[in-house]
């Protein structure tokens, strides 16, 4: 009975969880009707989570690539079909690798960082004291963040796409001797605009979906059981990251289970 | 008619002029009662003291009032108007003709003392850049903060940044201040120096002050009207006077504690000469 008793009241506790965030969200995107002077704060949201996670993503979007040309290649090879190298990286990028792994990088730069700082503002007063003071503490906090994430987002992956194809070509056609014009040419015939459609689908829903996520755990680190002040702030971030990277890899599954 | 010697908060509590009436006020966390039924009015333009011993309850009170908590009953008037903190407009226009001053001061870390101050104009009111930079400047130097607009608050002095907060407080033009705490932790001379500094500010710009803490000899010097809040309950509301003659058991112990613990001490020292002697 009591295990029963436990199961409802975890259920329960999940759910309830489950609409606040979605009304913390709803209410961090409606705030942008009533929060003066947004510009200035999303240009400074765009900042933080576009140029300072810039050398990340080159360096992640790189690599990628360079291990999808190598990868790509000698499986290829066996086929006698290293042609179509171009293909393969293009389309792994494209689809899947560069929204879901540029999301995964903004998450563990910009999405903890944000939590960390909800979660500290949360631990000083600070968020009470917007409450205090009138103003819309969501609006003030979240709102600019969720909005750069619409750009942020797009763009980088877009970034991420872009350095991952020269990996790709760097490997396959540097260091294995794939014809340049070759690859370049099956990258343009193989990507079509759906790709790139599904592509920025994901990134947009990503950028959302994970901004608020970490915001949500930051501005609530209070609620955080069992732990108070910096241990707060601490689990607040490490919950932010692990259920930002879990909603990712959900999210790219139902998008493109829908899309495919 | 206004009595002779009497002063503007004195005649506004005597003739029934209330700020803020606090009406069968109830709080409570996990099923333990904190605040059961407070009551107490706030003379409109005075220095009211909410003293209590720790954990009685004041800073949940002030919590309550701030809109910080919401309460489990009770009613709070603002101006004669009964508050519904669940109605966003309701509490909007409260909120935005109070200030409150946190213990820990709530300054914004990665705002300029210049920022802190704005930010409450910027944000709820309409008023242009060049008013809002005049208002702003304004309230640091009545705070003697002029030269320091472009630091930190990590750059500032523990006094400073109390001086700070006062001045995000009243930058735009509070009828009420609600201070919790405000000299916790801090050496007497520092306390005597933030009392001084409410007073004066409360004197100057005019607004209602309402103070929690439990520093009895700064409040009762300071405040005009003074509640001792007691298990959850308020169990004298009266003048510092008042309060300095209560034969209530309550007010008796809480206002002789220094003589308590001097007599208490006492008793140990002479225990220890006896046993040192025989």
């Amino acid at each position: 009975m009591d295990v029963v008793g436990s199961v409802g009241s975890f259920t329960l506790d999940k759910v309830r969880g489950l609409g606040d965030f979605a009304l913390f969200t709803g209410r961090s995107l409606a705030a942008v009707f009533a929060t003066k002077r947004l510009g200035a704060r999303v240009a400074r949201a765009v900042y933080e989570q576009g140029f300072r996670c810039l050398p990340v993503i080159l360096i992640v979007g790189t690599f990628t690539g360079l291990v999808l040309g190598l990868q790509g290649y000698y499986v290829l090879n066996r086929f006698g079909s290293e042609a179509l190298l171009g293909v393969l990286v293009s389309l792994s990028l494209v689809r899947e690798m560069a929204p879901v792994l540029a999301a995964l990088m903004l998450v563990g730069q910009a999405g903890s960082a944000l939590a960390a700082e909800l979660g500290i503002q949360r631990n000083t007063e600070q968020i009470a004291a917007l409450d205090t003071m009138g103003i819309n503490s969501c609006g003030y906090l979240v709102t600019p963040r969720l909005l750069a994430a619409l750009f942020v987002f797009p763009a980088q992956t877009a970034l991420f796409v872009a350095v991952g194809l020269w990996g790709g070509s760097l490997s396959g056609s540097l260091l294995l001797g794939v014809d340049p014009g070759v690859y370049w040419s099956s990258v343009q015939r193989a990507v079509e605009s759906e790709d790139v459609r599904e592509c920025l689908l994901k990134a947009v829903t990503f950028g959302l979906l994970t901004v608020s996520i970490c915001a949500y755990q930051g501005f609530h680190a209070h609620r955080i059981r069992g732990a108070t002040g910096a241990r707060a702030v601490s689990a607040a971030t490490t919950k932010a990251v692990v259920i930002s990277s879990i909603a990712v890899l959900a999210a790219d599954y139902v998008i493109t289970s829908f899309l495919i | 008619m206004t009595q002779p010697s009497e002063t503007r908060s004195q005649t506004n509590r005597r003739t029934g002029n209330f700020l803020l009436e606090v009406n069968d006020l109830q709080k409570g966390f996990g099923g333990r009662a904190v605040l059961r039924g407070v009551s107490l009015s706030v003379p409109r333009g005075s220095l009211f003291t909410v003293l209590g011993p720790s954990g009685a309850g004041k800073s949940v009170l002030l919590k309550c009032l701030a809109n910080i908590e919401e309460p489990d009953g009770g009613q709070v008037s603002f101006e004669g108007r009964t508050l519904d903190f669940r109605d966003a407009s309701s509490r909007g226009s409260f909120l935005r003709r109070c200030s409150f001053l946190f213990q820990g001061n709530a300054l914004f870390d990665s705002l300029t003392a210049f920022r802190n101050v704005s930010l409450p104009l910027e944000q709820t009111t309409s008023l242009g850049r060049g008013e809002i930079r005049a208002r702003a400047v304004e309230a640091l130097e009545q705070l003697e903060l002029g030269d320091y607009a472009d630091h930190y608050p990590g750059m500032l002095s523990g006094g400073m940044q109390k001086r700070l907060a006062l001045a995000r407080a009243i930058v735009t033009r509070p009828e009420m201040v609600f201070f919790d705490e405000p000299t916790a932790g801090l050496d007497p001379l520092r306390r005597n120096a933030v009392f001084a500094m409410i007073a004066k500010y409360q004197a100057l710009v005019g607004f209602t002050a309402l103070i929690v803490t439990h520093d009895i000899v700064e409040a009762l010097v300071a405040s005009d009207t003074v509640a001792l809040l007691h298990q959850g309950e308020i169990c004298f509301y009266g003048t510092p006077d008042e309060f300095a003659s209560s034969p209530h058991p309550v007010v008796q112990s809480f206002r002789d504690s220094p003589a308590a613990l001097r007599s208490t001490l006492d008793g140990l020292r002479r225990g220890e000469a006896a046993s040192e002697q025989s």
